[in-house]
């Protein structure tokens, strides 16, 4: 499954009703890589990945899944090689964290075919990926914030399919579970060949862990690349609209971007008034 | 997304602006339910009959008699279903909740058939008292089942606890009513739900409760706000949600029974003119509050005076005016309306 | 018991996947049998009792060629119609109920509040009082008028594509306007065209018969192997249409599939014994509560349905003594205690609503 399946976006146009948030847009998801969407709230990030994932159709332009335009294929077929975290999935009552993530083999089931080996198997390392295991026979609605995003992320890991599409996958985790969940992107992308494309809110996770950044704003893209070209002060001003001093995070050697704000700002020779 | 600074202080406004609107069509359609009718009246005598009353005038006793209490009885009802529509929906989180979703309804009928059938009860006055009582006593079995068990009243468990009741109740009332000719003969009038023949006694009698009910609803704004956002972050904000929610019940209980007492259970406002007060004014239920409780009275007000008309020389029962019409307009409204949900 | 097993993930993950299946399956064949059981109290309880060895003969007859024309008679061609009419209209109000629910994502939702048995019983009244329509006419209007309602709530509810919430909301306003014609056609109508009308209303087994149990049979057997083949797809439409698309599903196709069949349903069902009260609305609810977290509750709320309604026609026959009620009364009423003692067994025990 370590085909090498491509995604990308051209000249695509998406929006909600007459509401525009991506125009004529552009962009090829490289693949074998972990690629991360960075940009302010509203700047469009979301919509463009629920485009990609086939979620939303554009309103002109297309989405080409290996050269052929994704809303003419059909939805199980992209589902075999195209998995979702979307941002607001719905718990049904009393469903437990085995049945849910259960779910995520039905693109691989079909209608008539039963749960076999490969399955339990798919959904047990999910479960094991997300360190969700022991919460495998509890009820969804009894779990935390936290706990539960990690369950949905075990379903799209248990649809095992060759691009993963995530949208915030790190909110409401505490630190060591995000870096738990950044860390098995990551080893999905090194040692499965998959592509990640992930939309993160926390910049500098986002350089520790991306080999390529989609910076965007007022639903453009302003700037793509790797972390260390991407992430300049200019840029970050730009989309988030803050002053910032990038360093080099000791521990991963990334781009790490300090914010200056009101209250703190750098030590200069000559002091400000 | 910050909102600049003039941004936010154009809401209030938009808003207060919207309910003077509605206060102002409330108003028209106020001197059409007193002038329309199979006797068309003129605003002069109307003031007149106010003002100076002449107990010899026919106009006149129309007027006071008829037409004023009349259109006072569906002024109190209509804002009374509107609010009590809206407070269940927030209180329940549900978009399908309605002032019949507590048993209110079922348990009224269901009393004034037993009233009939076993007391001979045939009064319009009788029937107000038996419809609070059976009202009132759904209500509370309602809550009492829902809140069984730890978790107390969920909106989930409210919701199918009070259709249990409704089924439960509405089934003894079929049972009376295939046995008992004379009950269903009387009945089939009353549970359309209409205007007609309510005087001042009737007014007199369920003013002071829908007054009471009104006034308590319009209070309830904050508690439902917060309890919109779900019950862990309304607890998380000092809000004691148990207690809020049965207040807030107690307000569209008394609501919903003072209205189905003064004019029958009446159906389709309760449930529909919150999802229009919503649209109109936004998600904060203190402005959906005062919105449902004008746009409540313009719809059956409205709807009563449609009916008077609609048939001459007779009348279409107000109940029946108000889904046929508001129905067809609320489709198209659910149609073209991107709806926030609940 | 194989003390030597290897506890890996894997395995984990299929034990508790067979753990659930074993409820479901327990919770079935439980309600199966309870079926079975309230059929044979039907067949052999009433005005005259007859022993089990009887029924068993005049059932086998028909292969036997042993006759008794007395008990045969009572057997067959009055409590086994009655009996099995009971049997599929449950099963068949339960299966649309709890699709309904499922696909509007909302507990409150059935054919009878989304406006299907409404719409079922308005062409029924306006057959009945406007047209002095009786038997088969009657049950072609309401069929007639649950499909049409149904269609006209779809398309009206079509933009691009139909959403529950606005479904849910179109079905209410249709429900309204449907209600009002039958008030309407009450109030206009002389008492005793309302008494018919309203006799047909309450949803009764009386005068049930293999004539008029055709559609209703067919539609059971052709639509119920087709939900539980739409099964998966429903199931991940339960997660938000966004989920159910990400796994593949055809989100607009599955919903119209799944509602076809239960509207389809719910209208044979309604015209066969009228529009019996609660028992689509109450069979899922129950049946979930039985299952626990176990999932698939199709077949469960079919057999819940079934037992219901059956139960209901066997009080309403019998409780009474000399008086006789029509099934649709009780149904209201045993569904309700039904769904009530489950509420409370519930909250006490461990999960509550």
């Amino acid at each position: 499954m370590s085909q090498n399946h491509q995604l990308s976006a051209t000249d695509v146009t998406l929006g909600y009703g007459e509401r525009t948030i991506v125009e004529k847009l552009s962009v090829t998801l490289p693949p074998g890589q972990f690629t991360v969407i960075v940009g302010a709230n509203a700047c469009g990030k979301s919509t463009l990945l629920r485009g990609l994932a086939r979620l939303l159709a554009p309103v002109s332009g297309a989405v080409y899944l290996d050269g052929r335009a994704i809303h003419q294929m059909s939805t199980r077929e992209v589902a075999t090689v195209l998995g979702v975290l979307p941002q607001t999935p719905v718990a049904p009552d009393g469903i437990t964290v085995a049945d849910l993530v259960g779910r995520g083999r039905y693109p691989h089931q079909g209608w008539f075919r039963q749960w076999t080996a490969t399955d339990d198997a798919a959904v047990a390392s999910a479960l094991q990926a997300t360190d969700t295991l022991d919460l495998a026979q509890r009820s969804v609605d009894e779990l935390s914030g936290g706990q539960r995003q990690r369950v949905w992320i075990a379903m799209a890991l248990a649809q095992r399919t060759d691009i993963l599409l995530l949208d915030e996958p790190t909110t409401f985790l505490d630190i060591n579970h995000q870096v738990e969940v950044l860390d098995l992107l990551t080893d999905l992308v090194r040692t499965q060949g998959r592509t990640v494309v992930a939309v993160l809110h926390d910049l500098n996770l986002a350089c520790r862990y991306a080999d390529h950044i989609v910076a965007m704003q007022g639903g453009r893209i302003v700037a793509e690349g790797a972390p260390a070209q991407v992430m300049q002060p200019g840029v970050v001003k730009t989309v988030f609209g803050i002053d910032s001093e990038v360093v080099i995070d000791p521990v991963s050697q990334s781009p790490m971007i300090v914010p200056i704000g009101r209250h703190h700002r750098l030590k200069l020779a000559v002091p400000a008034e | 997304m910050m909102l600049a600074a003039g941004q936010r202080s154009t809401r209030v406004p938009a808003r207060a602006g919207g309910l003077l609107l509605l206060g102002v069509a409330l108003v028209v359609v106020l001197f059409f339910s007193i002038t329309v009718g199979a006797r068309p009246i003129a605003l002069g005598d109307v003031l007149a009959a106010i003002t100076a009353p002449d107990p010899d005038s026919t106009t006149h006793r129309i007027i006071l008699e008829l037409r004023l209490p009349r259109t006072l009885v569906g002024l109190l009802v209509g804002a009374a279903l509107g609010l009590a529509g809206a407070i269940l929906q927030g209180a329940t989180r549900n978009p399908l909740a309605d002032p019949g979703l507590l048993g209110i309804q079922s348990g009224a009928t269901l009393c004034v058939v037993l009233g009939i059938s076993v007391f001979g009860i045939t009064t319009l006055s009788g029937y107000v008292w038996l419809a609070f009582l059976g009202a009132g006593i759904a209500a509370v079995a309602v809550y009492l089942i829902a809140s069984m068990g730890r978790e107390g009243a969920t909106p989930v468990k409210l919701a199918l606890a009070g259709a249990a009741v409704t089924a439960a109740l509405g089934s003894i009332t079929s049972a009376i009513l295939i046995t008992s000719v004379e009950t269903l003969d009387q009945i089939r009038f009353w549970q359309v739900g209409a205007l007609t023949g309510r005087t001042m006694d009737i007014l007199a009698q369920v003013a002071p409760f829908l007054l009471l009910g009104i006034a308590l609803a319009l209070t309830t704004g904050r508690i439902l706000d917060g309890l919109a956002m779900g019950d862990d972050v309304a607890r998380g904000l000092g809000q004691r949600v148990q207690l809020n929610r049965a207040f807030a019940g107690l307000a569209a209980v008394i609501l919903a029974g003072a209205a189905v007492a003064a004019a029958g259970p009446i159906a389709f406002v309760g449930l529909t003119i919150p999802h229009v007060a919503r649209a109109m004014a936004g998600p904060n239920y203190r402005w959906i509050l005062p919105y449902s409780m004008l746009l409540g009275p313009i719809l059956l007000l409205g709807a009563d005076i449609i009916g008077r008309v609609i048939v001459p020389p007779g009348e279409l029962q107000v109940g029946i005016v108000t889904a046929a019409i508001g129905a067809p307009f609320f489709i198209a409204f659910v149609r073209r309306r991107k709806l926030a949900e609940l | 018991m194989n003390v030597n097993v290897q506890f890996t993930p894997a395995t984990t993950v299929a034990v508790a996947r067979h753990r659930l299946r074993s409820r479901h399956r327990l919770v079935s064949a439980g309600l199966a049998l309870l079926v079975l059981a309230l059929e044979a109290v039907a067949l052999t309880i009433g005005d005259y009792p007859l022993p089990v060895a009887e029924v068993v003969t005049s059932l086998l007859s028909p292969f036997t060629g042993v006759t008794d024309p007395a008990s045969d008679f009572i057997v067959l061609g009055v409590r086994l119609p009655r009996a099995i009419t009971g049997l599929l209209a449950g099963a068949a109000l339960g299966l649309s109920g709890v699709i309904f629910q499922t696909v509007l994502r909302n507990p409150l939702a059935s054919p009878d509040i989304v406006g299907i048995t409404t719409g079922a019983s308005s062409a029924a009244v306006v057959a009945i009082i406007v047209f002095h329509a009786t038997g088969l006419t009657i049950a072609i209007s309401a069929t007639g008028g649950a499909v049409l309602i149904a269609a006209l709530i779809y398309a009206l509810s079509w933009r691009g594509g139909v959403t529950p919430y606005r479904l849910v909301l179109v079905g209410i306003g249709m429900a309204a306007i449907a209600a009002a014609i039958t008030s309407y056609l009450f109030t206009r109508a002389r008492i005793f065209e309302v008494q018919q009308a309203l006799a047909w209303l309450t949803g009764s087994l009386n005068g049930a018969s293999f004539d008029n149990l055709g559609p209703l049979a067919l539609g059971l057997l052709v639509l119920g192997p087709v939900a539980a083949i739409l099964y998966r797809p429903l199931a991940s439409l339960e997660l938000g249409d966004d989920a159910a698309k990400a796994l593949g599903t055809r989100v607009e196709v599955t919903r119209l599939g799944t509602l076809l069949v239960a509207v389809v349903l719910a209208a044979f069902a309604t015209a066969t014994v009228g529009p019996i009260a609660f028992v689509a609305f109450a069979a899922g609810p129950v049946a979930r509560r039985l299952l626990g977290p176990a999932g698939n509750a199709l077949l469960p709320s079919a057999l819940v349905g079934a037992a219901v309604t059956i139960s209901a026609d066997l009080i309403a026959q019998h409780a009474l003594g000399r008086n006789q009620l029509p099934a649709g009364v009780v149904t209201g009423a045993i569904g309700a205690l039904f769904l009530i003692y489950l509420l409370a067994a519930a909250n006490r025990s461990g999960r509550g609503g």
